[in-house]
């Protein structure tokens, strides 16, 4: 069985930052793994541990700076990587879910893989929508936001989805399947110092648009970006300032007014 | 095309407060595109569903009976079918995890855009304007999106609607495909059981990501122990395995309503911030001043929770 596991690198803001335009200044951005692409891709390596994968190719939408990214993924113990990548996407602001559905699509098309795992959402644009509308697009049955499955995967994928409030639903899912993978499903590994040495030496797979039989027209999205701004705080907080001992005894005082402290 | 098809969502014979609220946000663009407001109910007790959505502002409820409960193929041919039908402008879906589960299909396979847990909505009867948040919840966007779209709204961000209408309710035309059917729900499971109910406790002491290792987890047990308190916890906490799951707060948690909750190293993200929010009084012990968990904070101490954290345990006699 074949396991394909789409990882992006997301943007990670820091504390305080300065917005230029529809963007988070250079300056205050970091990059790294998406966290949910993280628990897909050690889902992946335990079901080819297990012995009921053979290969765990992942699929990352972005520019050579995101190799670095790609590489921690390989590192964990996919096999090899595609990373697609064109001069047209540069300047695209926001990729949306149907254009990134397009170009997963063609990847699913040239991979024919048996599994797709994807992270329920990205840390950065929070769609979390492209799995199930890359499902959709390939003809293949999927389950979203899975945060269990039975690693004895034959003709179907029996698998837990979390629900709201503490309760979850357990469905069997016909293969071949999308699953998009919630945080805790498993506990992501390290990548091990040999694992890393490893991973330089895999292949990384660069490929156009046009290899994928694409044009510019698949990074067109439909939803435009047109303003971001920091959130209007409503709050009417209390800050108690001070050394530990003066703002913890603030907060002891507090919890013997209202007597809920010895 | 100016109406708007809104789907609710129930879980085990109960509508969801967000079925209430997509009323709400459905009813607003209704009145700025000058169309109608059209629910679907689908699976389950569908008729005593539509009795409890017939509020003011639903111009129509069509009824899908099909199963029990949410089944994402089910409801994917139905809400397509009815939008065929129909031909509404905007298609609004809750943005909850079984909405996640079939909206993106139901965009994709009508070809249209989607966008997703919008907080916020505008048209003008032709270009929608969705705002929503990035990079979890530090920046706000605004989105614009021409013709018609799907569209997930998060829950609780829309008042809930009232009164009694007097919409048309009536058994939709739709015939779904038992062979397109592809996956089957076996059951459901209650996983936050255990020893220990938070739900219960007068004083939650609440622990983030902020604490960086388990080993750091005992100073917290101990404030709670000085205190009296119950321990609990915000997602990363549990998905780590350093307590059980039947301490975290949130929306796939425990929701909580303690006299006083003390978030101690919780940025509070907004699915936790839904588990939460009803405390009586909030308490945040956070180094960044801007985490989200200010905006809700009564009180706050803008420090190292490995200084303050010691202290207050200390005050206590711990």
């Amino acid at each position: 069985m074949k396991i394909l596991v789409t990882v992006k690198e997301v943007a990670t803001v820091e504390d305080e930052f300065e917005i230029k335009d529809t963007e988070i200044a250079d300056q205050y951005l970091g990059a790294d793994l998406n966290e949910w692409d993280d628990y897909a891709v050690e889902e992946a390596v335990q079901l080819q541990e297990a012995g009921i994968a053979d290969e765990v190719v992942t699929v990352t939408i972005g520019p050579e700076d995101s190799e670095q990214t790609i590489r921690q993924a390989l590192a964990k113990g996919a096999d090899r990587a595609v990373r697609i990548w064109d001069d047209s996407l540069e300047d695209v602001d926001l990729l949306d879910v149907n254009a990134k559905t397009e170009i997963l699509s063609a990847v699913v098309d040239a991979e024919d893989p048996d599994l797709v795992l994807t992270g329920v959402q990205a840390g950065d644009d929070s769609f979390g929508a492209t799995g199930v509308s890359l499902a959709e697009e390939i003809g293949a049955q999927w389950g979203a936001v899975v945060n269990h499955l039975e690693h004895d995967l034959d003709d179907v994928a029996s698998v837990r989805r979390e629900l709201e409030g503490g309760v979850e639903e357990l469905t069997d899912i016909e293969l071949p399947a999308v699953l998009t993978i919630q945080t805790g499903i498993n506990e992501p590994r390290y990548a091990s110092l040999r694992g890393i040495r490893q991973a330089q030496r895999k292949e990384l797979d660069v490929q156009s648009l046009g290899d994928l039989g694409l044009d510019e027209s698949a990074t067109e999205s439909q939803l435009t970006l047109t303003d971001m701004y920091e959130p209007e705080s409503e709050s009417d907080v209390t800050v108690w300032d001070g050394s530990a001992d003066e703002t913890a005894g603030e907060l002891g005082e507090l919890l013997r007014d209202k007597g809920v402290a010895p | 095309m100016t109406d708007i098809l809104a789907i609710t969502d129930h879980r085990r014979g109960e509508l969801r407060d967000v079925s209430y609220e997509i009323i709400t946000a459905g009813r607003e663009l209704a009145n700025e595109t000058g169309g109608d407001l059209h629910l679907a109910a689908i699976s389950g007790a569908v008729d005593d569903f539509a009795e409890n959505l017939n509020r003011e502002g639903v111009d129509a409820i069509h009824t899908v009976s099909h199963g029990e409960e949410f089944n994402h193929d089910v409801y994917t041919q139905a809400v397509t079918q009815l939008y065929d039908d129909l031909a509404p402008q905007y298609v609004l879906i809750p943005n909850s995890v079984n909405g996640l589960d079939y909206a993106p299909a139901v965009a994709n396979q009508l070809d249209l855009p989607i966008v997703t847990d919008t907080i916020g909505l505008e048209t003008d009867g032709d270009t929608l304007i969705a705002t929503r948040e990035m990079y979890g919840g530090k920046v706000e966007t605004t989105n614009e999106l021409e013709g018609e779209s799907v569209v997930t709204i998060r829950s609780a961000e829309w008042p809930v609607a009232e009164g009694t209408g007097d919409a048309a309710i009536e058994a939709a035309d739709v015939e779904i495909d038992e062979s397109a059917i592809g996956s089957t729900v076996t059951g459901f499971e209650e996983v936050a059981g255990g020893d220990v109910d938070i739900s219960e406790a007068e004083v939650l002491v609440s622990v983030g990501r902020g604490i960086e290792e388990e080993d750091n987890i005992p100073i917290i047990e101990e404030l709670a122990e000085a205190l009296d308190a119950t321990v609990s916890s915000s997602r990363p906490i549990v998905d780590n395995g350093w307590l059980p799951k039947n301490r975290q707060v949130g929306q796939s948690g425990k929701v909580v309503t303690p006299d006083v909750y003390i978030a101690i190293g919780i940025s509070g993200a907004v699915q936790h911030v839904a588990g939460m929010k009803g405390s009586d009084t909030i308490v945040a012990i956070n180094t960044d001043p801007n985490a989200p968990i200010m905006d809700i904070a009564d009180y706050a101490i803008h420090d190292d929770l490995f200084d303050v954290v010691p202290a207050l345990t200390e005050e206590f006699g711990g």
